[in-house]
């Protein structure tokens, strides 16, 4: 069971944020029931990212294209990974735009694992704009194997 | 405009009409183009593609872009997914004043570059006035 969280300050000059983030969850929610495995469920903050977790390690992937490394900034404390980060542009006097889809600007992002993570042991590799982080559970958290002897 | 917070733009499934050999999903990339004095500047969102699997592909008109994504095997079991991976494709009509033979391409940080030169013709050209 995956527990997200993700910073809650009301952003108040944009009151609708919040509703538009709850019309998108019964989208999300909607288009799951109807096929796609379902498995997909967003917390609407920028970025997506995808968890997956092995015997004694979690893998968290995101995808972050024309982000610097020197502009992402990773912390990891207890069972929380926070992503922060800014994604800048090219910035040039004199352009004439036709299309512009691509955002810019600032991200903030925290996610709640599981368990406890050992924070010193993280590793990071971002690459092609896809960050993959690497994030061994704390030797409490590991699964511990128990015997049964038989009497 | 760069402090705003960035929102969550969803990836666009596209449907093409023949179907892809590769069972991933195809998705649109977000794009900007513009437009400088001698050249069009395209930008596509591709992360997850090297560099050697991108194509570009222009025939007359029709300007073609394609990036495969390397999928690797992820570990383990999903907890949460809130992207899924696919291959991206996009196609754009060019005005016939880009002059095709030069068009350059470079992908840093999953972000694609193309540089289309504007055509010697279409050039904006300077007319002096001349008094009598």
């Amino acid at each position: 069971m995956a527990i997200v969280r993700y910073p809650r300050f009301l952003d108040y000059s944009n009151p609708f944020q919040e509703l538009e983030r709850m019309r998108r969850e019964m989208d999300r929610l909607f288009t799951g029931l109807m096929g796609e495995g379902g498995q997909r469920i967003s917390s609407g903050v920028y970025p997506a990212v995808n968890i997956y977790e092995g015997a004694d390690t979690f893998f968290v992937e995101a995808e972050l294209p024309g982000i610097k490394s020197e502009d992402l900034d990773i912390a990891v404390e207890g069972n929380t990974l926070t992503l922060r980060g800014q994604r800048k542009g090219e910035e040039e006097e004199g352009l004439s735009y036709h299309r512009r889809e691509r955002k810019l600007g600032t991200f903030h992002k925290a996610v709640t694992l599981p368990s406890d993570v050992n924070s010193e042991k993280v590793s990071a590799q971002f690459k092609n704009g896809v960050l993959k982080l690497i994030l061994p559970k704390a030797e409490h958290a590991k699964p511990r194997k128990i015997t049964v002897k038989m009497e | 405009m760069t402090d705003k917070d960035l929102q969550l733009q969803e990836k666009k499934e596209v449907q093409t009409q023949s179907e892809s050999t590769r069972n991933v999903p195809l998705f649109i990339p977000a794009v900007d183009i513009y437009e400088k004095e001698s050249s069009l500047v395209l930008l596509a969102d591709m992360p997850g593609v090297p560099m050697e699997d991108v194509e570009i592909d222009v025939n007359n008109d029709q300007l073609t872009i394609r990036g495969m994504v390397s999928a690797e095997e992820s570990q383990g079991t999903a907890l949460l997914r809130e992207y899924a991976v696919g291959d991206y494709y996009r196609q754009f009509t060019l005005s016939n004043v880009i002059d095709q033979s030069k068009i350059e391409a470079s992908m840093k940080d999953g972000v694609l570059k193309l540089v289309l030169p504007k055509a010697e013709a279409a050039k904006p050209r300077k007319i002096t006035v001349q008094g009598a």
